[in-house]
């Protein structure tokens, strides 16, 4: 089952003993509207109620490592987006990932970077097909990746300095 | 003197521009493409002349008002994006949905999957030079509009899903339609069978053209002809079983040439497939009613993150809610399949000719607006 192959492949990202010391990056601060602040680490989802099976978050400089592991795995890269979570003053990257056999497994990897210096390694040289996901990223949300190779504005206008799905946004 | 004006150094290459408006990019595209004489050296494709920022309708429109959004983003095949979103809001809200309502839907979207195959093969059979093919298939497609029109009230941007349900029910003309259609389109198939397929010149052109290896498909994320055409079996369909597919017994055509040929052949295949399935749809509509008895009046799913994947006519097209458990979505993400399809053209493109490049780029199946959003 590939599901338990990449849950044993993700474990090694989270070290046991390690494990309560990561949500201390967390913001603690709560809202009635939000979700309570998650913890960094592997959940499995109920596939029928959310559409996916296993959901991993994680800290941006383990990203590259993440998604190596699903490349190995045989992952294909189905899109990248990102949320702005304006109250908690940050903005979340969201990385899907499916696969093209019938052993389904569809895999999701969440990072979260602060408002104000929003800024991600690139994923372009392991899933050459990031590169349009992640400019889209940057037209939407001004997240920066770094490292990328072309990152200009894609489906905004070329001289557009504005971000629209920041919840701040004003036309 | 020398009757050639320019004479082109082996090493000298020029920036040529394909579109925003060229026949070929069926829609607001444009490529920039570094030659060396015929020859492709770099391609760079341009896109978001028609962005219209769907997403952020999203955030501001309420569920049922976003309902007719989802048909502006690909006109062809619009009816398997609606099928889409009204899976993840009714997934997220806990709608139940009648099973009428749902054999309806799955007829209405492999119908419209064989008007936009339809219209894609003319075109396509257009692009590389062959004009009759299109009149016949849109012949063919405009049976199924008006078969469509006749339900839904319109023939290109339906606004038939509703959460839980359907706008309208089918009538017996509709159900008599539709069988009358399943031997015409099987007839049709034949023709264009010995029309196109069978013809030395389509052959000659597409076989062995722009290869697709798997691991390109899979760094892009193909999905769809493109991918299928490459030997990866992969239907969302049948992948990851959706409303009423597991009920239907139909197949995947998968093609290993990994070419514009392979790519055309899977496409002709899943005509008959939907034939299929739409037959069977008929036999087994069950009586009943088409919206649920017990709807919530306003649409409030719980906060949490949903997502799900359908196969639209173009491929696997995905919806993100997320939601904060207002009436409208915190965000609200459409992952359109051309998107990846249309990325991995830079870098497959190189060292075409530019002409194999357009019969490559018209084997992608492109809508732009689908692309854009």
């Amino acid at each position: 089952m590939i599901l338990e192959k990449t849950k044993i492949a993700f474990q090694k990202l989270f070290p046991v003993p390690d494990s309560e010391d990561v949500p201390v990056e967390e913001e603690p601060k709560e809202t009635k509207t939000s979700s309570p602040p998650r913890e960094n680490g592997i959940l499995e989802r109920d596939y029928n109620v959310h559409g996916y099976h296993l959901d991993i978050q994680l800290s941006p400089d383990q990203l590259t490592e993440a998604v190596t592991i699903v490349d190995e795995l045989e992952f294909f890269l189905e899109t990248i987006t990102g949320v702005d979570w304006i109250k908690e003053n940050q903005l979340e990257l969201i990385y899907d990932f499916s696969r093209y056999d019938f052993d389904t497994c569809r895999v999701v990897i969440r990072t979260r970077v602060d408002r104000d210096n929003p800024i991600v390694p690139t994923i372009t040289p392991i899933y050459a097909g990031a590169n349009w996901h992640e400019r889209e990223t940057h037209d939407f949300f001004g997240i920066q990746f770094k490292g990328h190779p072309h990152l200009i504005p894609l489906l905004l206008p070329e001289d557009a300095d504005f971000h629209p799905l920041l919840k701040d946004f004003k036309a | 003197m020398s009757s050639q004006p320019i004479q082109l150094q082996p090493d000298e290459t020029f920036v040529l521009n394909v579109g925003p408006q060229h026949p070929a990019t069926h829609g607001v595209l444009r490529v920039k493409m570094e030659m060396n004489g015929e020859y492709i050296v770099n391609a760079e494709t341009v896109i978001g002349y028609i962005h219209r920022m769907h997403e952020k309708m999203g955030e501001t429109k309420t569920y049922p008002q976003f309902l007719m959004n989802l048909s502006r983003m690909d006109y062809l095949g619009a009816l398997g994006y609606s099928h889409g979103h009204v899976l993840v809001v009714e997934k997220a809200a806990g709608i139940e949905v009648p099973e009428r309502a749902e054999y309806i839907r799955a007829i209405m979207v492999e119908l419209n999957r064989i008007a936009s195959h339809l219209f894609w093969f003319g075109a396509f059979v257009m692009d590389l030079g062959g004009f009759s093919p299109l009149m016949y298939a849109l012949q063919d497609r405009e049976y199924i509009l008006d078969m469509l029109e006749a339900v839904t009230g319109s023939r290109l941007t339906y606004c038939y899903f509703r959460f839980g349900g359907l706008y309208n029910d089918v009538d017996d003309d509709f159900i008599a339609a539709a069988r009358r259609f399943i031997p015409r389109m099987r007839k049709s198939l034949k023709k264009y069978e010995k029309l196109v397929t069978g013809n030395v010149i389509f052959r000659k052109r597409l076989e062995g053209n722009a290869y697709l290896s798997k691991e390109i498909c899979r760094k892009y994320g193909a999905s769809s002809a493109v991918a299928r055409g490459s030997g990866i079996d992969f239907d969302v369909r049948k992948n990851e079983p959706y409303s009423v597919y597991p009920e239907f017994d139909f197949d995947i055509p998968v093609y290993h040439e990994c070419d514009s040929l392979a790519r055309y052949k899977v496409r002709m295949d899943e005509i008959e497939q939907s034939l299929r399935i739409i037959e069977q749809g008929l036999n087994k509509l069950p009586d009943g009613p088409i919206m649920p008895k017990k709807k919530p009046k306003i649409i409030k799913p719980p906060a949490g993150d949903y997502y799900q994947a359908v196969e639209t006519a173009r491929g696997s097209f995905g919806v993100r809610l997320v939601s904060d458990g207002t009436k409208t979505p915190y965000r609200l993400k459409l992952r359109s399949p051309t998107y990846s399809n249309m990325h991995l053209f830079d870098e497959s493109c190189k060292g075409l000719m530019i002409m194999d490049a357009l019969a490559f780029m018209g084997s992608l199946d492109l809508v732009i607006p689908e692309i854009d959003r």
